[in-house]
């Protein structure tokens, strides 16, 4: 290994010295402390020792110069850490360790006592001995309520990963929050991030205070980092949904006896939501580290009122499915999702997010994005209402089957000419939809 | 390749550097005609004579003035200290004195001697064959101490010990000569003085040892294995100076640490080792630095029921492994 000599300093007053002689040559062995070259400064003229053993292989400065302290005057070259000869590694480690050799003679010099086996006189031993102190730890005499604080690695690891401490289960002694369950949560890459404001108002008399659940939990810290992170804008859009809701009534005995699966709404709109993704793919994105990554694939979160909470299960690779297989994949989650029985695989990966609020009755909203995606979509209640239609130049009040959808989009990602171009793809992609529409 | 205890390692190593170097010279009790007390010398006085290993009295400050003298004048002595426990008559020889050569000279005199001190018990040695001496010298500037705990690596730091052109106290754990065998090369090496080992790699915990305590620190490893617990296992090999980055860099790494040592606890080499990690490895840590050591009693006692009571054992460093794996 060769490494730079400098010129040491020697005191704060000290800026330059002007070499003198040279005590060693290019090529010399040199011991560390050996004296290398005579130095003059206006204060002192000292000799400066070698800072290692090893070969001198170079000089930079010659007698007489001057040079600034701190700057490179020689190169050296110094043996590596253990100098051994390649077949000194030959031998394997364990074998360069070693072995306990039993009945060993261990006595003070070498005799007698026969070391018989190094668990005698072990802990049984020990606890017949009374009155003795017996070994000595140092961990014996802390208190068992000091288990209550966070360690310094995990406070250093969730402060690094924006994650709240509270959501954790702790694994270690009395549920204590150990480094490996911190370094879990920061390896499965969903840390709950939420900045605890100051509570502004406090629980007057008669409030009951409810300690939330560790889910209502996780989906508060998950609504905070979206909110707080992501520059939501909206943005809504009416569709004529009559065809579609006449193809439904057509289709729906039928989907159910062939595929033993309920034909809803959702999966045609989801068909139709997935193709608009795939000719606007910056809806099917994220901001990621100042980088908007256009996802390839088009994974679906759809929004499920579980027992607990929210969930959201998502159809992975829809960008390849039928109509047919969209509604067995979505039966499926829906299902898992309200057993209780999804997989982590259900819910990681989701690329964009539809909610279905219309089924509890909603007409419109404004959707919290699925961090970290670019954007969710909420399709609202389908009410028939009258309508303005024109045809042939002459307007006309009719009655048709009405649908709002929602989309709330990320504006770092999207304007609203792009939010709109999309809201018009998947409205034109629904009213499309009528009788002659072949299921596939 | 040669398989050797600690013992013949060390035999071979002093006959090895004694061929290789004629200023190289061998003084102590015993150490000529009857070999030394453990045999390390033994045979040396037939192939280089009484000149060159030196049966001395019974007197360890003249042993140690004598290498001093010898140092500083060219010389590169080994002084043997028959057992640790006599070692303090010769405190000013070694602390007060050759500790401070190159300093006391400005570089113009360096003390090039190695003093080889048995040390350390569990041998029915009693109150005066089973002391742990190293913390004085350890505590001391101007000393190198080393304290290695295997045939390989005795051999690579008395080696080193012995070129080196200042004072070193050599720590030969009694325990480990023949009870310790591993393999060890026969051609020259060389081991630096400052580094320590990872004799065993693991993730949940370092136990940070040295000496006897290094092979019962991997015994309780092996164990709690077993129970699903990785241990890391840090031989210090050298006591001064301590290679805090060894520390540093696996402590961070695992977040525990437990500290091993046959000596007392209070200022010791575990007290030092402790401190590294409380200023270097604060942000690192997920448990609290823990030590293992006997109690704070005067000696070693000779009952063997109470010599192994005071003695860490593998189970007993298995059981603090388990505690603080736990937390």
């Amino acid at each position: 290994m060769a490494f730079n000599i400098e010129l040491p300093h020697v005191g704060e007053s000290v800026t330059e010295a002007v070499i003198g002689k040279w005590l060693k040559a290019p090529g010399d062995a040199i011991e560390k402390y050996d004296p290398l070259v005579e130095v003059i400064t206006d204060k002192v003229s000292m000799d400066v020792p070698s800072p290692a053993t090893g070969t001198l292989t170079k000089i930079h400065v010659e007698e007489g110069e001057t040079v600034l302290m701190g700057s490179v005057i020689a190169e050296m070259s110094v043996a590596d850490d253990a100098d051994m000869p390649a077949n000194a590694t030959t031998s394997s480690f364990a074998s360069r360790i070693g072995t306990l050799v039993q009945g060993a003679n261990v006595g003070p010099t070498g005799g007698e006592f026969v070391d018989t086996s190094l668990s005698i006189f072990e802990p049984e031993v020990m606890e017949s001995v009374p009155g003795s102190g017996g070994t000595r730890t140092s961990m014996e005499s802390e208190p068992s309520s000091r288990q209550k604080g966070f360690s310094p690695v995990v406070t250093r690891l969730a402060a690094q990963h924006d994650i709240d401490l509270r959501c954790l289960v702790g694994t270690g002694l009395g549920g204590r929050i150990t480094k490996q369950d911190v370094q879990a949560v920061v390896d499965s890459g969903v840390a709950g991030n939420v900045e605890i404001a100051a509570s502004q108002s406090n629980p007057s008399s008669g409030d009951i205070v409810v300690e939330p659940t560790p889910i209502r939990r996780m989906i508060a810290n998950h609504m905070v980092k979206s909110m707080s992170e992501i520059p939501h804008a909206w943005s809504a859009i009416e569709v004529d949904v009559s065809g579609m809701v006449e193809w439904r009534a057509a289709n729906r005995v039928r989907f159910e006896s062939e595929h033993g699966v309920r034909l809803t709404f959702l999966p045609i709109t989801l068909w139709v939501v997935t193709s608009a993704l795939r000719t606007n793919p910056q809806i099917n994105s994220s901001w990621l580290d100042g980088k908007i990554v256009l996802k390839k694939s088009i994974n679906v979160g759809v929004a499920v009122a579980a027992g607990e909470g929210l969930v959201v299960p998502v159809v992975h690779g829809a960008q390849d499915a039928t109509i047919v297989e969209l509604a067995g994949m979505l039966n499926g989650i829906v299902q898992r999702a309200r057993s209780g029985a999804m997989t982590i695989d259900d819910v990681r990966g989701g690329t964009f997010t539809l909610n279905n609020t219309g089924a509890l009755g909603s007409v419109w909203g404004g959707a919290i994005i699925n961090h970290p995606q670019a954007a969710i979509l909420t399709t609202e209640a389908i009410v028939k209402r009258p309508v303005v239609i024109s045809s042939n130049g002459e307007d006309e009040i009719v009655v048709r089957s009405m649908m709002n959808i929602c989309l709330s989009f990320d504006h770092r990602i999207v304007d609203g000419a792009e939010a709109s171009k999309f809201l018009q793809m998947v409205k034109s992609g629904l009213e499309s939809i009528d009788l002659q529409t072949v299921l596939k | 390749m040669t398989e050797r205890t600690v013992i013949e390692a060390v035999r071979a190593t002093i006959q090895a550097e004694m061929r290789r170097d004629s200023s190289v010279i061998v003084l102590g009790e015993d150490v000529g005609i009857r070999g030394g007390v453990f045999l390390a010398t033994d045979g040396l006085i037939d192939e280089f004579g009484e000149d060159r290993v030196i049966d001395t009295p019974l007197a360890e400050s003249s042993i140690c003035g004598i290498a001093l003298g010898a140092a500083v004048n060219g010389m590169r002595p080994i002084a043997e200290i028959q057992f640790a426990d006599f070692v303090w008559p010769a405190i000013n020889q070694l602390v007060g004195e050759a500790s401070k050569v190159r300093y006391g000279t400005n570089g113009v005199k360096t003390a090039p001697m190695t003093v080889r001190v048995p040390y350390g018990g569990g041998v029915r040695g009693g109150l005066y064959h089973s002391q742990s001496i190293e913390v004085l010298f350890a505590h001391t500037p101007g000393l190198s101490v080393v304290a290695p705990a295997t045939p390989f690596d005795a051999k690579g730091l008395l080696a080193t010990a012995i070129r080196t052109n200042d004072p070193v106290i050599f720590l030969e754990h009694k325990r480990t000569y023949r009870l310790v065998k591993g393999d060890v090369p026969d051609a020259d090496y060389t081991i630096p003085i400052g580094k320590a080992e990872i004799k065993r790699p693991g993730t949940d915990l370092t136990i940070i040892a040295y000496g006897l305590m290094l092979h019962y620190a991997l015994q309780a490893a092996d164990m709690a294995a077993a129970n699903g617990i990785s241990v890391e296992v840090l031989d210090l090999r050298t006591l001064r100076p301590l290679d805090e980055d060894a520390i540093v860099e696996s402590v961070s790494r695992t977040g525990k640490a437990l500290i091993v040592q046959e000596d007392t606890l209070s200022v010791s080499i575990s007290s030092e080792v402790a401190a590294i990690i409380g200023e270097r490895c604060f942000f690192d840590l997920d448990g609290p630095i823990t030590r293992l050591g006997p109690p704070e009693i005067p000696p070693m006692p000779f009952s063997p029921i109470q010599e192994a009571a005071f003695m860490p054992s593998p189970d007993k460093i298995l059981a603090a492994i388990t505690k603080l794996a736990e937390i």
